[in-house]
């Protein structure tokens, strides 16, 4: 393969400032945010003693999830020796970085006592699968820091696909450990199954590619950099299996769980009389996060770049909803403490409680993608991640 | 004399048997607490019975008594305020009877909410009690996510006034403490002194590894169920006539 020449974000000084300016902008809002929570007490979140748990969760998980994703390009070259994807793989590992920092930000600045992080990292309780996630996360960081620094070094390309390698067990291992967290959850119907890592782990395949692909056209259109070649397809392709994944790992999920009698009622409420929730299920979840972009993948992936945004934007949305499900639907139904009993207190025994989230949540969980879109430009300013593209549709060629 | 002095070594011998037998028969018993650098033993396991024939229906003593000892006090938001004890009712779907019963902190032998605590903030101490270091929590609230209980809940205000005995911090988790600082000078936990004021004797607190202590030996007489005991989580807490 021809020797592959990379370059900084190529646009004036000017668009790169006030681009700059308008995301920071954003995340310092979040940090605002996030600071009134703390001053405040988190009663000013529509979380509370029933709802522990909300949307900073949805946005930290979901970012999560999409970073050990937004590895999988770099994988595609590193371990499974696909060469016409090694132009890509540095941009990959940076998106893989920066998301994961954001989610990071959220889920720091969400606890109750953010200014405990030093006893977060020093002090563990390693029976906890949250501890692990701790070494998981902070090691994911620095395995892919390593593995970027072996890609900018092409003297040490025998060395990359030995971190490719490494990297890609490492954020299997992660995204189990952020499925487990739910799935070792014993006390709740809506959780505790061991399907919940396998299905984090194909969800964020899904969520990666898809952030990978909206990050990577958005960087290779402000660099007026061509988008044709066969990358795209390809992906977008890929993409579609891994959404047929998920869909197929919901439905076994929620099937396994009906099987079980004590479980009935919570996939009930799920699937049919929940509400918003049921619609954010059905609708946002399975039908235009899941059926209409594999469809949109399946069929059209080498079409016009708009299908391809439009599909992969379409799987974030779906990303969300199914977070929110998940996190919010789990714990919005009650404990059944009792089973053949009609339950009632002053504490919300016995039925459904309500989650409303405040602005500052949101603003918070906007602010995390800020800080990840913030890294993002910094790095592609200053340090030449994205290749000269020149793709032809199969081979994948770089021009020199 | 020689009257007074067999009167003497009869008072004496007296005393020699009295002080020999003493620790059999437990005749001295713990009149004070510990002192606070003396460690709880593990021989000690503490634990409830509640007594569900006997918990009246609308009453609140337990919960009110825990709220006074504690400081606990809410801000009119009945979903974040703290509840360390609370009332629940129950009816049976088949046949209609109905339950009071008060739910706390199970204090589990094998407790979820120590199990994912990811600093070691949530623990078990030697005598069975499962307490929040208010120290190392860091209030990402994963412990609440995993009890089965729903007993801990989290300060969403800044708080003032509190009990000495009883601190709490904003941003942290906290739960039924089983009233430790009571149970250390060998007084039994608030909720259960007022019930019994209240004349219901609902609640009995003791030594469940003490089979003289009268938990134990109601344990042994009665049949108790543990809630969830799907989870084999072994409670403390046992509830009778459900």
């Amino acid at each position: 393969m021809d020797r592959i020449r990379y370059t900084t974000l190529s646009v004036s000084a000017q668009f790169y400032w006030v681009l700059l300016i308008a995301l920071g902008a954003v995340l310092f809002i979040g940090l605002l945010a996030a600071h009134y929570m703390e001053q405040q007490g988190h009663w000013v979140t529509g979380m509370s003693n029933q709802v522990v748990w909300g949307i900073p969760h949805v946005f930290a998980i979901f970012l999560i999830l999409a970073a050990s994703g937004a590895l999988n390009v770099a994988s595609l070259h590193s371990v499974f020796k696909i060469d016409s994807y090694k132009p890509l793989a540095r941009l990959s590992g940076l998106l893989a970085i920066a998301l994961l920092t954001g989610g990071l930000l959220i889920l720091v600045l969400d606890l109750g006592r953010p200014d405990r992080l030093i006893v977060a990292m020093t002090t563990y309780n390693f029976k906890s699968i949250f501890a692990w996630n701790i070494f998981l996360y902070t090691g994911f960081v620095l395995v892919t820091v390593v593995y970027l620094c072996l890609l900018f070094q092409p003297r040490m390309s025998g060395l990359v696909r030995t971190a490719g390698l490494f990297a890609f067990v490492w954020r299997f291992v992660l995204t189990t450990g952020t499925g487990s967290i739910f799935g070792f959850l014993v006390a709740r119907d809506a959780y505790d199954a061991a399907i919940m890592a396998p299905l984090f782990v194909a969800h964020s395949l899904s969520l990666g590619t898809s952030v990978f692909l909206l990050t990577a056209i958005w960087v290779f259109r402000l660099m007026r950099q061509p988008l044709s070649g066969g990358w795209l397809a390809k992906l977008g392709r890929l993409n579609g299996v891994f959404i047929a994944v998920v869909l197929y790992l919901i439905a076994v999920q929620h099937l396994t769980n009906i099987y079980v009698a004590q479980h009935g009622d919570i996939e009930r409420f799920i699937l049919l009389e929940g509400g918003l929730l049921t619609v954010v299920f059905w609708a946002g979840q399975v039908l235009l996060g899941g059926l209409i972009p594999m469809t949109m993948f399946f069929t059209g992936a080498g079409g016009p770049v708009w299908r391809i945004v439009m599909a992969a934007a379409l799987v974030a949305l779906g990303g969300f909803a199914q977070l929110y499900v998940i996190i919010i639907g789990g714990q919005v139904f009650p404990l059944d403490l009792f089973p053949g009993m009609q339950e009632s207190s002053v504490f919300f025994d016995g039925v459904i409680t309500s989650y409303r989230p405040s602005i500052a949540e949101l603003l918070l969980g906007i602010g995390g993608i800020a800080l990840a879109m913030v890294v993002i430009t910094v790095a592609i300013r200053v340090l030449p991640f994205v290749p000269l593209m020149d793709m032809s549709p199969d081979t994948g060629k770089t021009k020199r | 004399m020689n009257r007074v002095r067999r009167t003497f070594f009869t008072q004496a011998a007296a005393g020699v048997a009295i002080l020999s037998l003493a620790p059999g028969f437990r005749l001295v018993e713990l009149a004070v607490g510990k002192s606070d650098d003396e460690p709880v033993s593990p021989s000690v396991r503490w634990g409830m019975l509640v007594d569900t024939s006997k918990c009246a229906q609308g009453c609140t003593a337990c919960v009110e008594a825990c709220n006074e000892e504690h400081g606990l006090y809410g801000f009119g938001r009945a979903e974040s305020d703290a509840q360390w004890i609370r009332k629940m009712e129950l009816r049976d779907e088949q046949t209609g009877k109905t339950h009071s019963l008060p739910m706390l902190c199970q204090h589990c032998a094998d407790p979820p909410c120590v199990d994912v605590c990811p600093t070691g903030a949530s623990f078990v101490r030697d005598d069975g009690i499962v307490l929040v270091d208010k120290h190392i929590c860091i209030g990402c609230r994963y412990c609440m996510l995993a009890c089965p209980y729903k007993a801990r809940s989290f300060i969403h205000e800044e708080l003032n006034n509190q009990r000495p005995h009883a601190p709490r911090g904003k941003g942290t988790v906290e739960s039924c403490t089983f009233c430790v600082h009571r149970v250390d000078k060998d007084l039994t936990p608030a909720c259960v002194e007022a019930c019994s004021a209240a004349g219901h004797g609902a609640l009995i607190f003791g030594d469940l590894n003490d089979q003289r202590d009268p938990v134990a030996q109601k344990l042994r007489d009665l049949p108790s169920t543990q809630v969830r005991d799907d989870l084999k989580l072994n409670t403390a807490v046992r509830y009778y006539g459900i």
